[in-house]
């Protein structure tokens, strides 16, 4: 589903990520741990283009994005992304902010692209906040209206960016929640997290990344049992 | 407290003002004035109106990543940032415009105000572009919007708000330097001031005039600016 091959990227002197490489097939879902600076989320983003990588390949479903022939705003409708900050457009109400890029990009019908953001809000258990804007909602509120925000495109992949760290603790667990079901579904997932419980419960396989590395890659069970790397077991001592 | 004797007041301060040569002069050509003051309003509309075009499209242009594009926003805006009004006016209406077409003096003060407005709404649309969230861009764009689609429907809904204020105060400053074009004989309230002053001689009553109508038009517009402020604020 995701091929990502000898990925480099550098912000003028400093070097971010040092070729990275790395498989997600269909339906997995794949956490992303690491410490701060460790380049997580410009890898993450170098997935659907929000970075240009200096060098490397990325490739969703056969499309290599980083072809200069590929229209990348066709493949962005197909990779979901959810900030850790939310992002939501704060000028409209959360039903246009569902509904706004159906109608402006795939010219979605207003009535249909409406129906299909009333379902997703109530997927996100949010159906009594149609009408509102963003700055009446609390953190949780909003992560889920950006989640299903993303799924109105239907995506095959869905990238999340640290979707809990902004928010107070007694609400990460509904959005965590929200994940949840939507791994169930069967949704191709990368989620650079920092819940290391998400990981270890949801996660098929979980990515550690060092300096612009991924430095050890396993299922949850082993990372977090068995590390092999020092510099995971000195990570995960720190932060378990 | 004998000024305020109505009696008094009238006999002593009004009456001296009424029989005075150049209030009757000032009030025999209140149309003057009221023509003068209804066209400044229009050039002045007009001009702001066409430079939120220009503005716009020369903000987009410059900060494109195409250097066709953005290298003539760029000398746009500073050509007319960087030189006086009062030289574009003459310019434009003796040097350039005759080449083009045979602009009457209105059709030349709109044109050059017009261009002029548009350069510093440019810089205001620019700043109001930039003050919204970097974040907001990288939403749509992640959305799958391209950079035309993420501009129109997400953050220039957010500019406007930034960009109101300054454009209210643009709004005022063009209302007073359209005055300059009096000097190519487009009829403006300066204008009107000018035909009056030479026939009549009253100078202090007529200019004095003008400047009270330019005095109460800016601050019209500026309670207007500060209620829009208002607004926006707790919206
Ligand atoms: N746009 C940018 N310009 C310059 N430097 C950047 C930019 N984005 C990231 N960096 C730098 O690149 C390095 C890696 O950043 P990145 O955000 O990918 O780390 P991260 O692993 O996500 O960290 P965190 O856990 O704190 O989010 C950091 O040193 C950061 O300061
Ligand atoms: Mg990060």
């Amino acid at each position: 589903m995701i091929t990502v091959k000898d990925l480099y990227k550098s912000f003028g002197k400093l070097q971010v990520l040092n070729g990275i490489n790395c498989h997600i097939s269909p339906r997995e879902v794949v956490c992303v741990i690491g410490p701060s600076g460790s380049g997580k989320s410009t890898f993450l983003r170098c997935v659907n283009q929000l970075e240009k990588p200096d060098s490397g390949t990325v490739t969703i479903d056969g499309v290599e994005l980083t072809s200069p022939r590929t229209d990348i705003n066709k493949v962005r409708q197909q990779v979901g992304m959810v900030f850790q900050h939310f992002n939501l457009f704060p000028h409209r109400t959360t039903l246009e902010n569902i509904t706004m890029a159906p109608v402006v990009i795939k010219k979605t019908n207003k009535a249909g692209a409406q129906l299909v953001a009333r379902e997703l809000l109530r997927k996100v258990g949010l159906s009594d906040k149609d009408d509102v804007y963003p700055a009446q909602l609390s953190g949780g509120q909003k992560q889920r209206v950006a989640i299903a925000r993303a799924l109105a495109m239907q995506p095959k992949v869905m990238l999340f960016d640290e979707p809990t760290s902004a928010l107070d603790p007694e609400m990460v667990g509904e959005v965590l929640e929200v994940m949840k079901d939507l791994a169930k579904e069967g949704m191709t997932m990368m989620v650079v997290t920092h819940e290391m419980g998400f990981a270890r419960e949801v996660g098929q396989r979980v990515l550690f990344m060092d300096e612009g590395l991924i430095v050890e890659e396993n299922t949850p069970e082993q990372i977090f049992e068995n590390p092999t790397n020092p510099r995971t077991q000195s990570f995960l001592s720190k932060v378990l | 407290m004998q000024l305020l004797d109505p009696h008094i007041f009238a006999l002593n301060i009004l009456q001296p003002i009424l029989d005075a040569h150049g209030f009757q002069i000032v009030s025999q050509n209140m149309g003057n004035f009221l023509h003068g003051t209804l066209l400044t309003l229009e050039i002045t509309a007009l001009s702001v109106l066409f430079g939120m075009f220009l503005g716009l499209l020369a903000a987009l242009l410059k900060m494109s990543r195409y250097k066709v594009l953005s290298i003539p926003g760029v000398i746009y805006i500073d050509f007319f940032r960087g030189t006086p009004l009062f030289v574009q006016i003459l310019l434009f209406y003796f040097g350039i415009l005759p080449l083009v077409f045979d602009a009457s003096s209105f059709q030349a003060a709109v044109i050059v105000c017009s261009l002029n407005s548009g350069a510093y709404i440019a810089e205001i649309v620019r700043a109001g572009i930039q003050a919204v969230e970097k974040g907001q861009m990288e939403a749509a764009r992640s959305l799958g919007m391209n950079n035309r689609q993420a501009m129109w429907h997400v953050i220039l809904p957010q500019a406007y708000k930034v960009v109101i204020p300054p454009m209210v105060n643009e709004f005022i400053a063009m209302l007073k330097d359209t005055s300059l074009v009096a000097v190519i004989g487009a009829e403006e309230l300066t204008h009107s001031g000018r035909i009056l002053v030479s026939v009549t001689y009253e100078a202090a009553w007529i200019w004095g005039t003008v400047a009270l109508i330019y005095l109460l038009l800016t601050r019209v517009l500026s309670m207007l600016g500060d209620y829009l402020e208002r607004r926006l604020a707790t919206e």
